[in-house]
């Protein structure tokens, strides 16, 4: 029987896809041919969505974008045939998926199976070398786990960058003998302009579940908990099923795999509160309180949940084990550049023409995923700010496009890497505006405990409107500085912390966008904002 | 005060605080729940939860107010979230969130006048690849422009 295949990913939904793959039910049924229609995840080329692919002896052949009012031509053309000559004809044939450029340049690791596989079908988990890191790991002792992590050189994929392996050992070493630990799954994916997380749980749910497994083991905690954000409702019920398949076949439970191991998952929602994705803050929300960021130490690792020794791991990083385990550290660790070793799935997002996923080893420049993979903008504008790394992140002008993704090369020029999402503005945006939303959505979203975010932030938007309204821009523009500095240091957490990083740097390189309007006296405002 | 409930619904929550009571971290999970059922968290119902999980009535509050998720109020029988963050608003979600608001001729946090739509803001869909992006219950659109909002409207007030 021929196979067609419809993506379920959320943002596929998002373009029509369950219409689309109605239509194709329906039109099958209407001329009698039999498929089987398979809901895959996504392959990531989101501006191509509904993303149609017929399977053949060669490989899949992929129709895209698929509406509705498509699916009929597509059947008179003979789609599900696409050797036929007329199905090569068709506009919409786009050739063998992967041989499509935008998929051949990338290194998926991560994402290996990513819109290839029935995200919810364990046995197509394991026709693509599911399990196989979990398998490699029941043959390892603890510290040989964690030492295969750490040497794969993998950091933390959530935004801070810190080494997966190291955080594994401190867990592992904590605690008396038998002491309750656990796995945090952090899945609150806040960040706008990043959806890797998500794509990982609905379209690859039993990776992230392998990549658990395998923690728990590592560390010797028995339990798991994703906490995923509320805004992800496909996420929750996909990851529920997948959860409730593995332990149907002995992956989760007791004696996992016939070993005397035991780890149990079990998906939490959030509610909608951004600073939950902080980890301590995740961790009082874990434990049914408001989301109020802990001092720190301790450190989650030696008091997490409940007060025991806990792995806190952002989705991606959690994801990415199964395939260290798999194929070796040094296999993991030959990606990359400097101290970023392997790949990060980056997010192209806002105003570009080819939104979507593209796995890369570190060391790709901004230009290249901008114009090379991102095709520019959307608009067909010049792009003129990219935001990295979400809503805490630098905006980066033109002349930093050269960057290449890289924690340490960021970090020098003052920006951040965060969760890889990048957004792309066009010549249209006003980044007074932007700076202004930094300062209002750390007043939304501040948890409260310390007063230069509660109160900075607030104050914040009031500056930037009386800057942007031309009231004492000299004095005006110093209190917008003093205060992004007062943020920087004596904030607890990074959301106060780092919202001075979109504010500054939106100043220093669009100062001429804080001009009041009208633009007179521009030279000299320019001169004072960038100063 | 939980008296000042319907008995339909003050027994569904006492129903649901059973079920949750024995969770580690319960509160959460038992909150989603009541929202779940009954569309909303009566303030009433805090006083039934605090007996039920050992916490105070003002701890109950403090959890339901700190998370913007949780509402305390019935809404619309469709809920319209209007993606507000970067990405969308690179793509012109302030022009699109102003004309819903016109056309609904309501603001954040407030019902149409037939009862059929509440709208809210939300900071992110992770649909930012197809922004901007809209969320009616729990289905996600992108790319939205007019015409599309204005469909997806008469769509739920139709159902
Ligand atoms: C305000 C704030 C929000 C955060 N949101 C997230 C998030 O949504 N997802 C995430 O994985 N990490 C988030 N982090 C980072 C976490 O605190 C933590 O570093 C991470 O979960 C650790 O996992 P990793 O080492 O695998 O990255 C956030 C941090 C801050 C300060
Ligand atoms: S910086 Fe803001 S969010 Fe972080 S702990 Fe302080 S008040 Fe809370
Ligand atoms: S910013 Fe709107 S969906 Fe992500």
């Amino acid at each position: 029987m021929i196979k067609v295949f419809v993506p379920r990913d959320s943002s596929a939904l998002s373009l029509g896809a369950d219409r689309t793959a109605k239509a194709i039910q329906q039109e099958a049924q209407k001329r009698g041919i039999e498929i089987q229609l398979i809901r895959n995840g996504s392959r990531g080329l989101f501006w191509l969505e509904p993303f149609v692919e017929v399977a053949t002896e060669n490989g899949r052949v992929a129709f895209a974008p698929v509406q509705p009012k498509d699916v009929a031509g597509l059947f008179d053309a003979y789609f599900l045939n696409p050797d036929s000559s007329m199905a090569k004809a068709h506009p919409l044939n786009l050739g063998l998926t992967e041989e499509l450029e935008w998929l051949k340049k990338q290194q998926r690791l991560t994402f290996a199976r990513i819109g290839i596989t029935d995200p919810v079908s364990l046995n197509d988990y394991l026709a693509h070398d599911g399990y196989k890191g979990l398998a490699n790991a029941l043959k390892l002792s603890p510290a040989e786990i964690v030492k295969t992590v750490t040497d794969s050189g993998l950091r933390g994929r959530g935004g801070a960058a810190f080494p997966t392996g190291i955080k594994w050992n401190t867990v592992l070493g904590a605690g008396e003998k038998g002491v309750q630990k656990y796995i945090v799954c952090n899945a609150d994916e806040g960040d706008s302009g990043t959806y890797s997380d998500r794509m990982v749980m609905e379209d690859d749910p039993f990776v992230l579940i392998e990549g658990m497994t395998i923690a728990g083991i590592a560390v010797g905690a028995n339990q798991g908990y994703i906490y995923l954000r509320s805004e992800y409702p496909h996420a929750l019920h996909i990851l529920n099923e997948a959860i409730a398949k593995a332990e149907a076949a002995g992956y989760l439970g007791d004696n996992i795999c016939g070993s005397n191991h035991t780890f149990k998952l079990e998906v939490r929602r959030a509610a909608g509160a951004y600073v939950c994705g902080e980890e301590t803050s995740l961790l009082e929300s874990l434990e049914g309180k408001r989301g109020l960021v802990r001092f720190k130490p301790p450190l989650p690792a030696i008091e997490g949940l409940f007060g025991k020794p806990t792995v806190v791991n952002n989705v991606i990083s959690l994801a990415t084990i199964p395939i260290i385990l798999d194929k070796g550290a040094q296999f993991y660790a030959d990606y990359g550049m400097g101290r970023s070793r392997g790949t990060l799935p980056i997010q192209l997002a806002g105003n570009i023409k080819h939104g979507g996923l593209v796995e890369l080893a570190f060391g790709a420049t901004l230009r290249e995923l901008l114009y090379d993979f991102g095709g520019g903008s959307y608009t067909g504008k010049p792009i003129r700010a990219v935001q990295v790394g979400g809503p805490l992140g630098a905006f980066l002008p033109e002349s930093q496009f050269d960057t290449p993704l890289d924690y340490e090369e960021f970090s020098k020029i003052w920006a951040v890497l965060g969760h890889g999402g990048i957004v792309a503005f066009d010549d249209t945006v006003d980044m007074a505006k932007m700076a202004r939303y930094a300062f209002e959505f750390c007043a939304i979203e501040s948890c409260g405990k310390c007063t230069p975010c509660r109160i900075g932030s607030t104050r914040g938007v009031e500056v930037i409107d009386k800057i942007i309204n031309g009231t004492d821009v000299e004095k005006n523009t110093k209190l917008v500085r003093d205060l992004s500095d007062t943020m920087l240091n004596g904030s607890l957490c990074a959301l106060g912390g780092m919202t001075p990083y979109p504010v500054l740097s939106a100043m220093n390189h669009f100062a001429e966008d804080f001009v009041p309007k009208p633009k007179s006296a521009l030279k000299k405002i320019i001169d004072i904002v960038s100063a | 005060m939980a008296n000042a409930l319907p008995v339909e619904i003050s027994t569904t929550i006492q129903s649901l605080i059973a079920q949750h009571k024995n969770m580690p971290g319960a509160l959460l999970p038992l909150l989603h729940a009541i929202q779940d059922t009954i569309g909303y968290i009566p303030e009433d119902s805090y006083l039934p939860i605090s007996k039920g999980l050992a916490l105070s009535v003002a701890e109950v509050h403090g959890v339901v107010t700190f998370y913007h998720h949780f509402r305390t109020h019935p809404v619309g029988k469709h809920i319209l979230h209007v993606c507000r963050a970067e990405s969308c608003q690179a793509m012109g979600s302030e022009k699109l969130e102003a004309s819903i608001k016109a056309k609904l001729n309501i603001d954040y946090h407030q019902t149409t006048s037939d009862g059929a739509i509440t709208l809210e803001p939300i900071y992110c869909l992770g649909n930012c690849a197809c922004s901007p992006a809209v969320m009616m219950d729990d289905e996600v659109y992108g790319r939205m422009d007019n015409q599309k909002m204005a469909e997806l409207i008469s769509e739920a007030r139709a159902s």
